[in-house]
């Protein structure tokens, strides 16, 4: 067969994404457009994206226990994050950058604008990063991030959650999110998360217990896979430039 | 509905970044030394070509005021409008000493934003026509759900941009306007001033890319 010529990134489905007005979330009423997204027709601009290099990073990039501890371990529940990059048609996304951040285990942020009484670990930042391999593949190691309390309602709790950021092969890839825990009783109620529109993709959101890949006298696992949008291949005309 | 025989995966949703999203993409601004390479805004070193110049803004909400922790990237074309990006399909070789995307965060106090970079190249259009100089800009925040694209473009670049397919895909043409970032001299140094308005009458264009 002969070499596969790519074509436009699949439209995004918005209806598997949040809308931008959501005013259960308070902070969006201010913060969304009110005029209509413009879809335009997919250039060069839209289907390229950067490249980073292994050499940019440091051994203890991906792990968020020992990559700022100082004169001791950081306190909290030992886990390892494990999964898969692909795209929506199936495919592995290798070598995409994988970014990730959290509050500690009292649920507190290592930032200056973070005041909640939680107190810091002196031993744990928050931050860490890595490139998926050839199968798509990604793991970290960090602490069981806490709930923490923020002002939307007064009493409002995140569940516990961990951020995370993909810059793939094509610029139309580009996600932000957030993982959940299975099992946390918080997510049913957290306004952010309901920003989601269906049952079905706010479960794609839910990181799962992976019992078999605990390490006794160690660390628990948890099994997380991300979906970028695919690119369709040109068997006809290609437009594209 | 009931009888699809294929499946295919659906993307990811999108949550916001939240207050606190440069812990993870931009630790310094969060006094974090993790990382012996960070990413930041500079994307030009001594060996890249083209006209230096330096993009720099504000990000205003709905009443009009700075979001102060907004996070901001770019990705753009080389000085000879070629993307150091493997899908780049021109055949022509990118600028090795320029990988064409940085990040920012504003500033915590007042709100303002820069990049120190090169004034891109034209891209090619789809079929075969050309694009004017532009900036792929995106945008992360608090209060916003899912990452905001938009592009920036030149007034010195009066021509192109009038002939660009983007740009003359936007059915109200007052609209355009907001995309095109003016251009001005500061200690001889070239600084395009793009500001972006979330919300309200003067309301950037954001597109689904």
């Amino acid at each position: 067969m002969a070499q596969i010529i790519q074509g436009a990134y699949a439209q995004r489905n918005t209806d598997d994404h949040p809308p931008a007005y959501t005013p259960g979330y308070k902070t969006s009423v201010l913060r969304s457009p009110k005029n209509a997204l413009i879809s335009i027709a997919q250039t060069l601009t839209e289907v390229t994206a950067p490249h980073f290099r292994e050499d940019q990073f440091g051994p203890k990039d991906n792990d968020l226990i020992l990559n700022c501890a100082k004169d001791g371990l950081p306190i909290g529940e030992r886990i390892i994050i494990h999964g898969y990059v692909r795209d929506q048609f199936g495919h592995p996304v290798k070598n995409a950058l994988l970014e990730v951040w959290q509050a500690n285990a009292s649920g507190r942020y290592r930032h200056p604008n973070d005041q909640y009484i939680g107190t810091l670990d002196p031993n744990f930042g928050g931050c860490g990063r890595m490139l998926t391999d050839e199968n798509g593949f990604y793991v970290f190691r960090t602490i069981k991030p806490g709930p923490y309390p923020w002002r939307n309602r007064i009493n409002e709790w995140r569940p516990a959650h961990i951020h995370f950021s993909l810059i793939a092969d094509g610029w139309a890839q580009r996600l932000i999110s957030q993982l959940y825990f299975e099992g946390d009783t918080l997510i049913d109620s957290c306004p952010i998360l309901k920003t989601v529109p269906s049952d079905e993709q706010r479960r794609a959101l839910i990181a799962l217990e992976d019992k078999s890949n605990f390490i006794e006298a160690d660390s628990r696992c948890y099994r997380f896979d991300i979906h970028l949008r695919g690119r369709r291949a040109t068997y006809f005309e290609n437009d594209l430039t | 509905m009931n009888n699809r025989i294929f499946t295919q995966l659906h993307e990811t949703p999108s949550q916001t970044g939240g207050p606190y999203v440069h812990i993870g993409l931009l630790p310094k601004q969060a006094n974090i030394d993790v990382f012996k390479y960070n990413f930041d805004n500079q994307l030009v070193t001594d060996k890249t070509q083209g006209q230096r110049i330096r993009l720099e803004g504000q990000v205003f909400d709905g009443l009009g005021i700075p979001v102060r922790d907004v996070l901001i990237e770019i990705w753009q074309a080389d000085a000879n409008g070629v993307y150091p990006s493997k899908a780049d399909t021109q055949g022509k070789k990118a600028d090795g000493a320029f990988l064409g995307w940085g990040r920012t965060g504003a500033d915590f106090d007042t709100g303002f934003w820069h990049f120190d970079t090169i004034k891109p190249g034209a891209v090619p259009g789809r079929k075969g026509s050309t694009q004017a100089p532009h900036i792929a800009l995106a945008l992360f925040a608090r209060g916003i759900n899912i990452g905001l694209h938009t592009r920036v473009y030149f007034d010195d670049e009066a021509e192109a941009n009038a002939n660009d397919p983007i740009l003359n895909s936007i059915e109200w043409v007052k609209r355009r306007e907001t995309l095109i970032a003016r251009r001005q001299e500061r200690d001889d140094q070239v600084v395009y001033r793009f500001d972006i308005h979330i919300q309200g009458d003067d309301e950037t264009v954001f597109f689904d890319i």
